[in-house]
């Protein structure tokens, strides 16, 4: 069978793995959440400040939470699969709508982290290692030090006073101007978005950026001292090509595997700098969600995160086995 | 004898401040002349690889250095040439080979590309010319299909083939001296032996000088025109391998030479006929891949043992030997169940092993003990040698006090101080942790001790002792051993019967005496006829 075939065939298998993780996902999460004390109409009661338990009876009965917990579980799983994730109470907007809505900007933020802090990571970490013991290497090293210990909301809240107030480099807040622009795909609204986007994606990625630096150096020195160096050295290669082609193959392959693993924890950390910038992404909505009890709209948000983690994860592993002819796809 | 060429004065290489010796190397004198095997013998520490990687500035920079001395090759001095034009030597005039190609080829390079590179930066050639070349190289090493070989990885080749494109490597721009190192100490015996043979042709094809590193007295015998042994740095013997090997002047060599076990086997001991442990159609299969619904990678199934049978008689020592990859390991540690067997039997003194659960083999587990290979690993770094060896006892039952003052009987029994007791395993050379592994097998008083490898990972001179050893507490203790080995100079000295395996399954067994004068199966007479080294000490 050909590479390709093979390939193909690896992604079927993984996406039919992928149904019964997401299921049990889904359960899992349903159950959590209905854990937690309250839900949307003690908040809705609260709110309205003089509801009458005959009233909250009444308002529970209607949004189904008087069902006895399994039968709630049953009837929520067949809506799922019906693509069919409920209503927000909160919104008054259906779930998936809103999810949908809220999805895009948070994948544009997590995928321009990534970049950024893979890119600039394995960039620095080999600048680093190439430079070993030397002001270079060392100013890498307390950078990476720094940003690795500095909390990420105390970040984005320099960055504005700095860039947005002070400066006025960069909007505080938002993704783009008020709809200054219809056209999603215009020159001026891409530009407006990109503006807007600095900020928080250079807040997020840089504790990543610090633990990819870090991690690249630390594979890049661990590569450097293996034998196949010593072959290549032997062959009468240069310095740059046993840096750049042999080591640098090799080094690559724990960082991609940190950040295939680490996806899950940027949607985590995208709660906080949503909220400092003001990104409507799904982070935001899920903060808000929580506050509000509005049980349907975080599990759509929870959904829809796994599914990305299991795309992400997916992606990743075919970039590894691309990288590394060891690991064998099929 | 025609001019060297590469002549080595007076070499030091100065070690960092505070190891174990100031040199490494220490005021070796050496001459390469071409068309010439030179093999330089020594145990683990003499600075035999330090001595030949200073040869192409390959010493692990600053911290190993050569402090004085010169390396001249042509009007050349190697150690203060610029490190450009060292680079220009290096693969095209001086070549070098490692001992494990596993780890000294790029995994993520195809081997067609890490040939190429070697022509790529040292002669102007087209791409499509250099591929040719690399193809004929890989033809005259003899890999069979060259043109698949080039674009594989290293990892889907064998540990021969592997050896092969190395050299192949190392021939690119057909050098004037190459160095080898090591490079068949990590290949099964069969493998080596035909990749000696490749050497000893190419060299004679390309009128090579050879810098061959070797620890292997028989493969010096084989490949060798001249010897050099090293000890701590020095080089106390140099000569023709005819002088060095049949008549050793310096103690130390004598001592190396001696060490070497013979390939006559011992004469037979009288042994009783009643069976200790009998394996009756052992099975094990490994299989990996299948998976959900068939939608894996295709399964892969390997026979580690298949339909085993065989007897260990009281007092006798049976020795399992073969190939990696021949399931030997996987019999071991079946019979010591570390591994679950699917069928067969494993009859103890009559009572079946293999069907217990935990609870009930656990008085069976003192009955049966084992020896590891690898002394390094197979101790806990972090517990003092005393209670590695008591524990097991204790575990059984035995009263503290009782077990201590065991513990310290044994640590004299396999030639350790007392003062042992309270230090922790890295304390210990190689050979003393194998002695601990020893004790603690002992210390449960087993009937049968299974050792798996047990001398492999040490120096000849170590190893003798440890067979010693092991010789001398059968004797004592009425122990039954299966001795596991890919080594029949080992096995001819230790082993009173022999079972020899390939691929899982038993394809010979009898007296050792009997299969090293006529065996039956030709992959024992493949074997036997592989033994480096076998016409100059048969016996």
């Amino acid at each position: 069978m050909s590479r390709t075939a093979r390939r193909l065939r690896y992604v079927f298998k993984r996406l039919l793995q992928a149904l019964p993780i997401v299921l049990a996902i889904v359960i899992v999460n349903f159950f959590l959440l209905h854990m937690a004390e309250g839900d949307a109409v003690d908040v809705l009661a609260g709110e309205a400040g003089s509801a009458t338990p005959e009233y909250m009876a009444e308002l529970r009965a209607k949004f189904g939470l008087d069902q006895p917990l399994p039968v709630q579980l049953l009837v929520y799983l067949k809506n799922v699969f019906s693509f069919d994730l409920g209503y927000s109470f909160r919104h008054e907007m259906p779930v998936l709508d809103l999810v949908l809505d809220r999805f895009w900007p948070t994948l544009l933020l997590m995928v321009s982290t990534i970049l950024l802090a893979v890119g600039f990571g394995i960039v620095l970490g080999l600048l680093a290692a190439t430079g070993l013991n030397t002001w270079r290497d060392t100013l890498i090293s307390i950078f990476a030090l720094v940003t690795y210990a500095t909390p990420l909301f105390w970040v984005g809240l320099m960055f504005i006073v700095i860039f947005a107030l002070n400066l006025g480099w960069f909007p505080t807040s938002g993704m783009k101007n008020v709809a200054a622009f219809n056209d999603t795909w215009s020159w001026a609204n891409i530009k407006d978005v990109a503006h807007h986007l600095v900020l928080p994606t250079i807040t997020l990625s840089l504790f990543y950026l610090a633990l990819y630096t870090r991690l690249m150096r630390a594979s890049m020195l661990e590569q450097a001292g293996m034998d196949y160096v010593t072959t290549a050295r032997a062959k009468g290669l240069t310095e740059n090509r046993i840096m750049f082609v042999h080591v640098l193959r090799n080094a690559l392959l724990p960082v991609v595997t940190m950040a295939g693993v680490q996806v899950g924890a940027l949607i985590g950390g995208s709660v906080i700098v949503e909220s400092v910038f003001a990104w409507p992404g799904l982070g935001m909505l899920a903060f808000e969600a929580l506050f509000s009890r509005d049980l349907n709209l975080l599990l759509g948000i929870f959904l829809l995160s796994a599914l990305l983690v299991v795309a992400v994860n997916l992606v990743v592993d075919i970039i590894y086995s691309s990288l590394d002819p060891r690991i064998e796809v099929g | 004898m025609s001019a060297p060429l590469l002549e080595i004065r007076d070499l030091h290489v100065a070690l960092p401040a505070g190891s174990e010796r100031p040199y490494a190397v220490q005021g070796v004198d050496l001459d390469l002349a071409p068309n010439e095997i030179l093999c330089i013998v020594g145990e683990s520490g003499s600075g035999k690889s330090l001595m030949s990687r200073s040869i192409m500035g390959l010493l692990p920079k600053p911290h190993v250095r050569v402090s004085q001395g010169s390396i001249r090759f042509g009007d050349e001095d190697l150690v203060t040439v610029s490190d450009a034009r060292l680079r220009q030597i290096r693969g095209s005039d001086i070549a070098m080979i490692f001992q494990e190609p596993m780890t000294a080829l790029n995994p993520v390079m195809t081997i067609g590309d890490q040939i190429d590179e070697v022509f790529r930066f040292h002669a102007k050639m087209r791409r499509k010319e250099r591929q040719e070349r690399a193809l004929s190289l890989l033809d005259d090493v003899h890999i069979p299909d060259p043109k698949a070989t080039m674009s594989a990885y290293p990892h889907e080749l064998s540990g021969g083939q592997r050896q092969r494109a190395m050299i192949a490597m190392a021939l690119a721009l057909d050098p004037k001296i190459i160095i080898a190192d090591e490079p068949t100490t990590a290949l099964d015996v069969t493998a080596q032996a035909q990749i000696l043979k490749l050497i000893k042709e190419m060299q004679e094809a390309h009128n090579t000088g050879v810098l061959f590193i070797t620890h292997d007295f028989g493969v010096v015998a084989d490949i060798a025109d001249r010897v050099a042994v090293m000890q701590g740095g020095i080089m106390v013997e140099a000569g023709t391998a005819a002088e060095v090997l049949n008549n050793p002047q310096h103690p130390y060599t004598q001592n190396l030479i001696e060490s070497v076990p013979s390939l006559t086997p011992r004469p037979p001991r009288v042994q009783a006929a009643e069976p200790v442990l009998q394996i009756e159609n052992l099975t094990k299969t490994f299989r990996s891949g299948g998976g959900l619904l068939g939608f894996g990678a295709k399964e892969r199934i390997v026979h580690a043992a298949k339909d085993v049978t065989l007897e260990l008689r009281k007092g006798e020592t049976l020795g399992i030997v073969g190939e990696s990859g021949s399931g030997k390991s996987t019999v071991a540690r079946c019979i010591v169940r570390l591994v679950d067997a699917e069928e067969g039997k494993i009859l103890l003194n009559g009572t079946d092993l293999r069907p217990l659960g935990r609870a009930e083999m656990r008085p069976y587990r003192a009955r049966i003990q084992m020896v590891f290979q690898d002394p390094f690993a197979s101790l806990n770094p972090r517990t003092k040698v005393g209670k590695i060896i008591a524990q097991g006892p204790m575990i059984q039952g035995v009263p503290k006090a009782e077990a201590q003052e065991r513990t310290r009987e044994l640590l004299s029994i396999v030639g350790l101080d007392e003062r042992a007791y309270d230090r922790y395993p890295h304390e210990f050379s190689g050979g003393q942790r194998q002695r601990i592994g020893i004790a603690r097998a002992l210390a449960l008083n087993p009937d049968v001790l299974v050792a798996d490898e047990p001398v492999s990972a040490l120096d000849v001179s170590i190893q003798a002792q440890i067979l010693e050893l092991l010789d001398e507490i059968r004797e004592r203790m009425t122990l039954s051993m299966i001795f596991i080995t890919h080594d029949l100079r080992v096995a001819a000295q230790v082993c009173d019967r022999l079972a020899v395996m390939r691929s899982g399954v038993v394809v010979e067994t009898g007296p050792t005496a009997e299969i090293f004068r006529d065996p039956q199966h030709e992959y024992t007479r493949a074997l036997l006829g592989a033994v480096p080294g076998k016409e100059w000490r048969a016996g």
